[in-house]
């Protein structure tokens, strides 16, 4: 109450918070790559090069320059930007500069960019799937707790989150796609390229991350359902002769839904930097592949960067999920 | 099924006029349980004419509230197996089709619930819940003028500013506002009879008078009848015409209040009465022969000077105890009154150095003490949670001795028995756990472990208010023999002034982390200085039910006085 301006207070303290632990995340990727085995330089430069090459490859990736000091490069690109000199012609990298891919001297920023699209359509197609099948699936169980309804729906969402994604994926795609032949095999197409073609694409990726993700949703929203159904201002309002129905969807769910929104935020969050088996399943040129291309040839720019972006997210989604629980219970105080 | 017709109560002797407003009928209530079946009420019958105000009155386990919830039929789909008939406002409660149920439930009989924080629904604002209850009752009713009706009984049950007010959230609201709040909502829906289940239990004496007085004024008012819940005497006593005391499910005794209060009957009733404390009877001195145990004549044993306590930090900064100082002579009780926050348990803490002052001291045979010290033990307020479930009552007692590593185990072992068997358990039940014992036998424990080091004060914080009042009793006189056998000074920290006075040979009043008033027992109680003291005596529910209505007139005339301010 005696402070005015809570929401900008806790931004500030948000954004530093992420700013630092942004950093912190850097640093420790640095640190890591060095202890990772094989030669970048060697990678890049291929298998048949000569060592004087590799020390030229070496050169020019700034890869001979002390750790520290690589670090401290990554840093100045990032706040002001640097300038690459690839043999004779000289790159300029704008401010947010995440560095240059070992493997094909493209900027991290440009690669990244062109990943996120497709992440950003998968995961939050997936989200309304989870929160649509979820919270359905765990308020009815809730209502028909003890009865044959919420005995199946048990098996079901216990057997979903048994299930690995790679395994729903493929059975979803050898079942819909091979033998019903409802829909032909998915491949990506943007969303700005022609949307129908996008959405019907999606639909399976999806459906299988969505079902997934949806089984744990289910639990989530049963057991808080079910302990809010518990509390006393539930029977308040059924001693006043309020409808089960109107207890249900105006009292209860309001209570139980505050956890399920928060979860859903992180769990948005770290899928931004790509649910990497379902878009390695159905070739979703996201940021999951992007990740997973760079690990296994030592792209040191572009983990870095991948990497940073799902921080990035995380903390963002960490916050929004913070205001959506204060804005759902005004008792929870932003501090 | 003929329910039985129960003999020799004035109720029920003359038979029912046609519009009686609740008819209770030989009600059975059994909850089956994993093996065996609970009867929580066992072949009750009563009734309630329009307009008419009846006290339901029971200990723990009497059935009371389960009566309660019967009569708006809350027992349905909980497994509950109910027999006997419960009629409301000429519908049969136990046959009611749904939508008969729903428009009872509020229409007819509204229910006031004994803690209103949790009652309230945490996410939704005051007004937009008691506008959701009226709109149930008169669907036609538009949501603004619903909204404008949670803003009329809000203001009627006396919530300052209610137009605002009613966009707060429950957690905004006080104790006693968030109660005037449930009462709104009840009022809200204009019903016939009003059931409200131990309204004041969660409330502080002064607000509880408050609440008392409210429900009386509605009363007189808009000639609504009442069915009043609850485990004190006190508060039914000024409240209603007819009382009911239960026991064990059944009705012990019936009758107007006057009468049951005055003269009962039953031996139950009497042992009830018996044992409630009263805040105007003068203590009856315990024999005490190897110990003085006036203030003047036993050496100061503890003494704290100017001790401060603060929590949080800077903004959220509270002061608890506000400079307090104050002696404990050895052998005497020390009586610490005071209502919710204000700072009582704070400074009890500190007296045994459970928490560390913020500033000033506390003196412990004239050397100032940094630490806990093995002759200043505590027992604490809650029975349950005090004591470790998954330790028997036996190692409970033990931890103490064998934290002090001075004895072989079998020597732990024994004294331990031999504490048990000293506050009145058997030494055999060593080896049972918590849940096992009722909530004064726990009591006990929590005693027995107390006295483990054998101290030479223990400061006991609210060590009855958990109780029922027979067993309130018992544990006070346990705490008085062992004060008399063993020469143990007390402090006794209490919300309960009644109880203070009977245990304490002086009294300190706090308010607001300061003494307000401090002296011997009787002087405090029989000629208070402070008008704060003054209030809260005031507040107090007293049994005789003539003695009640004058209280409840001379709060009126000094409404914008003395009281109004005190409360605050």
């Amino acid at each position: 109450m005696t402070d005015r301006f809570p929401g900008v207070r806790f931004a500030a303290k948000r954004l530093l918070g992420a700013v630092l632990v942004l950093l912190v995340l850097s640093a420790a990727l640095y640190a890591l790559f060095y202890l990772v085995p094989g030669d970048p330089a060697q990678l890049a430069c291929g298998e048949r090069c000569s060592p004087a090459q590799v020390a030229q490859v070496r050169g020019q990736l700034g890869l001979d320059e002390p750790a520290f000091a690589q670090y401290l490069h990554f840093l100045q690109g990032l706040f002001a930007g640097r300038d690459y000199s690839a043999g004779t012609s000289l790159q300029h990298c704008a401010a947010p500069c995440l560095g240059l891919s070992h493997q094909n001297d493209q900027q991290v920023t440009t690669l990244i960019l062109a990943g996120l699209p497709a992440t950003a359509s998968l995961a939050f197609g997936a989200m309304v799937v989870w929160l649509a099948l979820g919270v359905g699936t765990g308020l009815l169980s809730a209502l028909r707790r003890g009865g044959a309804t919420e005995r199946v729906l048990t098996v079901l969402t216990l057997a979903g989150t048994g299930t690995p994604v790679f395994i729903l994926g493929l059975l979803l795609l050898m079942a819909v796609c091979a033998y019903l032949q409802w829909l032909p095999f998915p491949s990506y197409v943007p969303l700005s390229q022609d949307p129908e073609q996008w959405a019907w694409n999606m639909l399976l990726p999806w459906l299988t991350l969505g079902l997934f993700e949806s089984a744990k949703y289910a639990r989530l929203t049963r057991s808080s359902t079910l302990e809010v159904l518990a509390e006393d201002h539930i029977r308040t309002f059924r001693a006043y002769g309020v409808s089960e129905r109107a207890v249900v969807t105006r009292h209860a769910l309001r209570g139980a839904l505050p956890p399920v929104i928060a979860l859903s935020a992180l769990d948005l969050g770290s899928m931004m930097g790509g649910a990497m088996l379902t878009e390695q399943l159905f070739g979703i040129p996201g940021l999951g592949r992007l990740l997973i291309e760079s690990v296994r040839s030592v792209d040191l720019p572009v983990v870095v960067g991948v990497v940073l972006v799902i921080g990035t997210a995380v903390v963002l989604a960490n916050a929004l999920a913070d205001v959506l629980y204060a804005l759902a219970d005004r008792r929870v105080v932003l501090s | 099924m003929t329910p039985e017709q129960p003999t020799g109560s004035a109720a029920e002797a003359d038979p029912a006029p046609a519009e009686s407003l609740i008819d209770v009928q030989g009600l059975t209530v059994d909850f089956p349980t994993g093996e065996e079946t609970v009867r929580a009420v066992d072949d009750l019958s009563f009734r309630l004419t329009a307009g008419q105000a009846l006290g339901i009155v029971g200990e723990s386990g009497s059935g009371k509230s389960t009566v309660a919830a019967a009569l708006l039929g809350l027992h349905r789909g909980t497994g509950a197996r109910l027999t006997g008939t419960v009629r409301v406002g000429g519908i049969d409660v136990g046959t009611a089709s749904v939508r008969e149920l729903h428009r009872l439930r509020g229409g007819t009989a509204a229910m006031v619930f004994q803690d209103p924080l949790s009652s309230l629904d945490p996410y939704m604002a005051i007004g937009d819940q008691i506008a959701e209850v009226h709109r149930t009752h008169a669907p036609h009713v538009s949501r603004r003028s619903a909204r404008e009706r949670a803003v009329a009984v809000l203001d009627r049950v006396g919530i300052p500013d209610a137009a605002r007010r009613s966009r707060s959230r429950p957690h905004e609201f006080s104790g006693g506002m968030r109660q005037r709040a449930l009462i709104a909502m009840a009022l809200a829906c204009d019903p016939r009879v009003l059931v409200a289940d131990e309204p004041t239990t969660a409330l502080d004496v002064t607000v509880q008078a408050q609440i008392l007085d409210l429900l009386h004024d509605l009363r007189t008012e808009t000639g609504m009848g009442l069915v009043l819940v609850s485990h004190d005497l006190g508060v039914v006593a000024g409240s209603v015409e007819d009382m009911l005391v239960m026991r064990g499910g059944r009705a012990v005794e019936r009758g107007p209040v006057g009468t049951v209060l005055s003269a009962p009957q039953r031996p139950y009733t009497r042992e009830l009465l018996a044992a409630v404390p009263r805040v105007e009877t003068r203590r009856v001195p315990v024999a005490s022969t190897a110990v003085p145990s006036s203030a003047s004549g036993g050496d100061v044993l503890l003494e704290a000077v100017e001790v401060r306590r603060e929590f949080g930090r800077r903004k959220d900064r509270t002061v608890a105890v506000d400079g307090v100082s104050l002696t404990v002579a050895q052998g005497e009780t020390l009586g610490v009154v005071g209502e919710s926050g204000s700072g009582k348990t704070t400074l009890g803490r500190m007296l045994v150095r459970l928490l560390e002052p913020s500033g000033g001291s506390v003196r412990y045979g004239g050397r100032e003490l940094t630490g806990i010290h093995s002759d200043l033990q505590m027992v604490f307020q809650d029975p349950v949670s005090s004591l470790n479930p998954r330790r028997s009552i036996g190692e409970s007692v033990a931890d103490p001795l064998r934290a002090a590593g001075t004895l072989t185990d079998a020597e732990i072992t024994r004294r331990a028995r031999e504490l048990l068997e000293r506050v009145g358990l058997d030494p055999r039940w060593y080896h049972r756990y918590p849940h096992e014992f009722s909530g004064g036998q726990r009591q006990r424990v929590g005693i027995a472990r107390a006295l483990a080091p054998g101290p030479k004060l223990v400061v006991c914080d609210e060590p009855v208010s958990a109780l029922d009042v027979t067993t309130q009793a018992q544990v006070l006189d346990l705490l008085a023999e062992l004060q008399r056998d063993l020469g143990l000074a007390l402090v006794l920290i209490a919300h309960d002034l009644a109880v203070v006075r009977h245990a304490s040979d002086r009294v300190v009043v706090m308010r607001q982390g300061t003494v307000v008033e401090e002296g011997p027992a009787d002087t405090v109680y029989d000629a208070p200085q402070n008008p704060y003291t003054k209030a809260l005596l005031a507040a107090v529910p007293v049994l005789d039910p003539a003695e009640a209505a004058l209280r409840r007139a001379a709060r009126r005339s000094a409404d914008s006085g003395v009281l109004r301010a005190a409360a605050r």
